[in-house]
């Protein structure tokens, strides 16, 4: 037992060690592409040079302008006021309609029929409504992040178990109490997938928002970097937004397991 | 005699409710998005009428929808788009499911390759859109390769997957049979993967229809993104509405097909999903 747990844990760090190893390599071939000149240096900087680049853009060492760091919360606080605010009217109006088999018939087919619109075509209609303004993007971003959320708890409400539904009319449960104790908690592993997929979405066409916009974020700023030619900031721009995915992407999982540990065996 | 005509009499009724029923629950669907744009009909019309340049009813975007099928404009720039989709999606496809068919067979790979994967997974595929920009310029390369990028991912993340659930016992018989690892691919894992390949290749089709439209939204002088983008930034919101309701439906019919042809590969090659 004890040999075992040992083994099983020098097996991980073995893992652990030949994963780093691999994502250290693929650095050093692009070190070796950007350096030797293999790939033009206009569109592949080297690594130093990214580094340098995000390390004045953060104002790592105290020196640089910090620009970057202003463009990232920019960028993160338009994404999650997006994805809150899609949150919350997806989980409202999808509990609305998926609580009543009539209305789920009659509406969920046009629904469907919205769902693979892209988010970002909505851009045009929006800016021809609102006008260029940061009210706009936040609209087609929590607009766009909405549709998972609100197909998945309909999903989630139209999946109760029946017998569920005969315990709460015996109980003589109201509505907004089988909402509160039986929809939400059955909807809720949907609910939060859907989220998961919300916040990608919401990044993306918080994004391309600021790209057509021009409202200030890594969307714009790796834009304007692209323009001028200045490849070490734009990489270090779309190393950020990864990082971003990546945080929340992360953060997401580990609520989702917490929230969801009710359901485990 | 008189049996037969009490027995065909007795069955007739239902047939015929059943029949009613059938025909509402067909009408069913329509009649949401009938009643909202009969609403944003009258609405944009009274708007246009008080002299508003940002709204157009659906009648007059439809009408410009005619014209622009009538001067082949829309015809050329639904096949750029779908075209490029599909050349990226193709390429992306390749890719992923060849390097999600090796992780899948060697668990080692997998787990070396994972940090590097989960780094790179999460860059957002519309990031990539100004350096697409600096390397290839505009045009169908641009939107190739982020197409391709995006659909990449979904890809490997699902053939892995598929390929590790395949019956073990299959990869025991190639083994007894001596196959090379090339032929072990080709024989028994890819036959074996179909019906799950299908489920990520309508995925890849959804993602890679709202990229390559994105894309041109934002950047690509081409295709039906940027022919809406074009007519808004004309002052021309009829035909932006009538593209906006082309990009829906087109979006709507191909990812309607290619969930009909999932479930048909599904059914003949006899899935376990």
């Amino acid at each position: 037992m004890n040999r075992s747990s040992i083994e099983r844990s020098r097996e991980r760090l073995v893992d652990w060690l030949g994963s780093t190893a691999v994502l250290a390599a693929l650095v050093a071939l692009w070190w070796a592409a950007s350096s030797a000149g293999w790939v033009s240096r206009v569109f592949l900087p080297t690594p130093q040079a990214t580094l340098a680049s995000l390390a004045e853009g953060l104002n790592l060492s105290g020196s640089g302008n910090g620009e970057l760091l202003a463009f990232t919360l920019a960028t993160v606080s338009r994404m999650l006021l997006g994805w809150l605010l899609a949150s919350l009217f997806g989980v409202l109006l999808g509990a609305a309609i998926g609580v009543s088999p009539a209305v789920r018939a009659w509406v969920q087919p046009t629904l469907e029929f919205i769902r693979p619109l892209p988010a970002s075509a909505l851009l045009p209609l929006a800016i021809s409504i609102f006008g260029l303004n940061p009210a706009m993007v936040l609209f087609v971003v929590a607009f766009g992040a909405m549709w998972p959320v609100l197909l998945a708890t309909v999903h989630g409400f139209a999946a109760v178990e029946p017998r569920l539904a005969e315990v709460a009319r015996c109980l003589q449960m109201s509505r907004a109490a089988f909402v509160w104790k039986i929809g939400l908690p059955n909807a809720m592993p949907d609910i939060l997938a859907g989220m998961r997929l919300s916040m990608t979405i919401s990044l993306i066409v918080a994004v391309v928002g600021e790209m057509i916009a021009s409202q200030s974020g890594l969307g714009q700023a790796i834009l304007l970097a692209a323009r001028a030619f200045r490849a070490s900031e734009l990489f270090a721009g779309i190393a950020l937004l990864g990082l971003i995915g990546f945080t929340s992407n992360a953060l997401l999982t580990l609520a989702e397991k917490k929230l969801l540990r009710w359901q485990q065996p | 005699m008189t049996e037969h005509v009490v027995v065909v009499r007795a069955a007739a009724p239902p047939e015929a409710r059943r029949r009613t029923r059938g025909g509402l629950a067909l009408l069913r669907p329509w009649v949401v998005p009938g009643v909202l744009l009969g609403l944003y009909e009258a609405y944009a019309r009274r708007a246009v009428a008080l002299g508003s340049e940002a709204l157009a009813p659906p009648s007059a975007a439809l009408k410009a929808l005619a014209a622009a099928a009538t001067d082949g404009s829309l015809w050329q720039a639904t096949g750029f788009t779908l075209g490029t989709a599909a050349l990226g999606l193709l390429l992306g496809a390749v890719l992923g499911a060849s390097l999600g068919i090796t992780l899948g067979l060697s668990r080692r790979a997998a787990r070396l390759s994972m940090l590097s994967i989960e780094v790179l997974r999460p860059v957002p595929s519309v990031a990539l859109i100004p350096l697409a920009m600096l390397m290839f310029g505009f045009g169908l390369r641009m939107e190739l390769g982020i197409v391709a990028f995006a659909t990449f991912w979904p890809m490997l993340i699902l053939v892995q997957s598929a390929v590790q659930q395949v019956e073990p016992r299959l990869l025991e018989v190639s083994r007894v049979l001596g196959l090379s690892t090339r032929e072990r691919a080709w024989k028994i894992v890819l036959p074996a993967i179909v019906p799950r390949l299908f489920v990520a290749l309508r995925l890849g089709v959804a993602v890679a229809l709202v990229v390559a439209v994105t894309v041109e939204i934002a950047a690509n002088p081409n295709g039906m993104g940027y022919a809406m983008m074009i007519a808004q930034q004309s002052f021309d919101p009829a035909l932006m509405l009538g593209w906006l309701g082309w990009i829906g439906v087109v979006g709507f019919v191909i990812n309607g097909a290619m969930l009909r042809l999932q479930r048909v590969v599904a059914r003949r090659m006899g899935a376990v999903l």
